[in-house]
């Protein structure tokens, strides 16, 4: 049995963003963090990992200083990691990325126990699309929004989180499942673990590893071939028309009242 | 290879998926149905509903009187209940059926699921969670010199340009995307609860729209997951989409979270009746429960009236209320950047001003 997790490594959007000429963002200034709730998910396998000793591998596509984050998710207790990079796949949509992760789960085979988690989605493009669409390339079935998972051999229950509440999902093994911040707690790195993450393996698959697949549609991958792309791209003008209202609490409050009234907004 | 979705010229008409959760239609349905009416407009085409459900018959015609021309059903006891096989299966033959050109989908968490899945099966892209959509590109410039700082020249753009222009957020609201799928159809967009303006319901137009019932094919293979059961939030949901009135409070009451709360109600009440949101901050802290969050992770309001107290004004959080109608601050920090988006902004400590201005709007309305 193996869980394979999705991950990715984002700009850290909570301080100051850089932004090129062309409207794109400038990642090589930024920070870049594990997106949060990819650590979820790989929290989820771990927990599997825990109770049923398989194994568990973490996934991404990124340029190659990525493999930095695979090591530091095997510090936390996967198994092994696989870094797909390559100039080929770069500027992919969320379609062209998930041919490309299909494509490369589908080349690393994907057993009847098998499991793959990712993220509900990432920060730095919100889509949450990926999961899903990996799912629908593997024909796998899916479970968004997991806010609970119990395993009993190959079936699952898992509780998917809805705007005005939940539902409860039963699933069997092989299966993608998205995972939320409410799922768990992620575990902190172990000295062991980093100690020994040097040793463990990454795997490396680029264009021409993948270039086979039968998943992956070549003419649509990449910036050229995504089918969706970027027509415009800009920053939303400051309002900068506030009134401020000087004077004491008093009078501020007064003021305003006043203001208030007389453009009936009371 | 080809693929059927690159017949572009084959496909019409503008589709909204229309979310049932209990037999009963979703206030995202009448948003994207109201969009969906000015993009057909602009098109020159149909407005089309489609329903899913189990004995949903009876409430389609109410999207007629937002604007639909006509509501598909697919009716089947197995679409009672939302999985993501089975909406799935029965959409995407619907869509390889009759080629809608575009395909709006609400991003709640069913459209979401929904959603992303069937652009992988239908070989077409998909923007995620947008907040302003266009195909008429004059409207598009509009909006551009609006909403952007961009100078525009209509030179550089094709004035017949007829792609869905679907707009969102990225990088944590830090910038705007305007994202088009030129060569696949249908054109797929999930678009932000609360964003589009519902119109007026129109009772004739209810009236007039026209029903199709369409087969639904679905086996046992097909379905690979079961709902066991769905659960209702025991406590109530606040309504900040709906609300005229929003009093949000951010990490600014935190020496005393009770009396800024107390405060917050008591400025609803006399605003004429709200509800009280917040920062990020305060929903972390546990002062409210989550579904009080306004933001880019919270929900997107656009109020009559928002008032921020004690709240810094971090992007995240004007990613979801800078488009309210009249945004009053009250914050210590003059330099804070919730200014920058409000109508009206007082440099004061919350737990001074506050109890003036509600006894100030008070004797306004008493007053009239
Ligand atoms: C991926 C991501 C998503 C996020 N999503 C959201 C979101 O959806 N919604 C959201 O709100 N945030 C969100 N955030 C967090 C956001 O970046 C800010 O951290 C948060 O909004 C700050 O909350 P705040 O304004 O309450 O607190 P602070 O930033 O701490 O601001 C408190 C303000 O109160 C003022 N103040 C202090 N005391 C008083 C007083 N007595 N009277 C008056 N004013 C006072 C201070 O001057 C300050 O401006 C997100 C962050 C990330 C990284």
């Amino acid at each position: 049995m193996r869980i394979y997790v999705c991950v990715k490594q984002v700009p850290d959007t909570s301080g100051k963003v850089a932004v090129n000429e062309n409207g794109t963002l400038n990642r090589a200034s930024m920070a870049t963090i594990i997106n949060p709730d990819d650590m979820n998910a790989t929290e989820a396998a771990l927990k599997i990992k825990d109770a049923t000793g398989c194994q568990v591998t973490v996934v991404t596509m990124g340029p190659p200083p990525a493999k930095a984050m695979l090591q530091e998710l095997i510090a936390m207790g996967a198994d092994d990691g696989v870094l797909i990079s390559g100039r080929e796949f770069g500027g992919s949509d969320t379609f062209a990325t998930s041919q490309i992760i299909a494509g490369a789960l589908h080349n690393l085979g994907i057993g009847e126990d098998d499991i793959v988690f990712c993220g509900r989605q990432a920060i730095d493009g919100d889509t949450a699309q990926v999961g899903p669409q990996i799912a629908e390339k593997l024909n796998l079935p899916q479970v968004t929004y997991a806010g609970d998972i119990e395993k009993d051999g190959n079936t699952l229950k898992i509780k998917r989180l809805l705007e005005d509440g939940y539902m409860t999902v039963e699933v069997k093994t092989p299966c993608l499942i998205t995972c939320v911040k409410e799922l768990n707690t992620p575990r902190y790195l172990t000295v062991k673990g980093i100690l020994e993450c040097y040793d463990k393996p990454i795997t490396v698959l680029d264009y021409e590893a993948l270039k086979d697949e039968p998943l992956i549609d070549k003419t649509t991958i990449g910036l050229k071939g995504s089918p969706t792309n970027i027509f415009k791209s800009f920053t939303p003008p400051q309002k900068g028309s506030v009134e401020m209202i000087p004077g004491t609490a008093q009078e501020a409050a007064s003021a305003l009242a006043e203001k208030l009234a007389k453009k009936h907004i009371i | 290879m080809g693929f059927q979705s690159e017949n572009i010229e084959e496909y019409h008409d503008i589709w909204v998926f229309c979310e049932q959760r209990d037999g009963k239609l979703q206030n995202t349905d009448f948003e994207l149905i109201s969009e969906g009416r000015k993009l057909a407009d602009e098109r020159g085409a149909k407005l089309v509903g489609v329903l899913l459900g189990s004995d949903v018959k009876g409430i389609a015609s109410e999207l007629g009187g937002y604007g639909a021309d006509k509501v598909i059903i697919c009716d089947d006891p197995a679409l009672k209940v939302y999985t993501t096989d089975a909406y799935t299966k029965v959409l995407c033959d619907l869509v390889n059926d009759k080629k809608p050109e575009v395909l709006l989908v609400g991003a709640t968490t069913i459209g979401r699921d929904l959603a992303p899945r069937c652009a992988a099966k239908l070989h077409t892209g998909l923007t995620a969670d947008c907040t302003h959509l266009d195909i008429d590109m004059d409207k598009y410039l509009d909006f551009l010199r609006e909403s952007s700082t961009i100078e525009v020249d209509p030179e550089k753009f094709k004035m017949d340009d007829t792609n869905l222009k679907m707009t969102r957020p990225a990088f944590g609201g830090h910038l705007m995307a305007t994202i088009i799928c030129p060569r696949f159809r249908p054109c797929m967009s999930t678009v932000r609860p609360g964003v589009m303006k519902k119109s007026e319901f129109d009772q004739a137009k209810a009236d007039a729209c026209e029903l199709e019932m369409y087969p639904v094919s679905l086996s046992e293979d097909d379905l690979k997951t079961k709902v066991l059961e769905v659960v209702k939030a025991t406590k109530k949901m606040v309504d900040l989409v709906g609300a005229d009135v929003i009093v949000s409070v951010g990490n600014g009451i935190s020496s005393d979270v009770q009396k800024g709360l107390a405060l917050a109600e008591e400025l609803c009440d006399a605003l004429g009746g709200g509800v009280v949101g917040g920062s990020r901050v305060a929903v972390d802290e546990g002062w409210l429960s989550d579904d009080h969050q306004v933001g880019q992770t919270g929900k997107t309001v656009h109020p009559k009236i928002y008032v921020a107290l004690g709240i810094s004004g971090a992007i995240q959080h004007k990613a979801g209320m800078q488009d309210s109608e009249v945004i009053i601050a009250v914050n210590t920090n003059d330099a804070a950047p919730i200014f920058e988006v409000a109508t009206y902004g007082i440099v004061g400590n919350v737990f001074d001003v506050v109890p003036k201005m509600i006894e100030e709007i008070k004797a306004q309305k008493a007053a009239k």
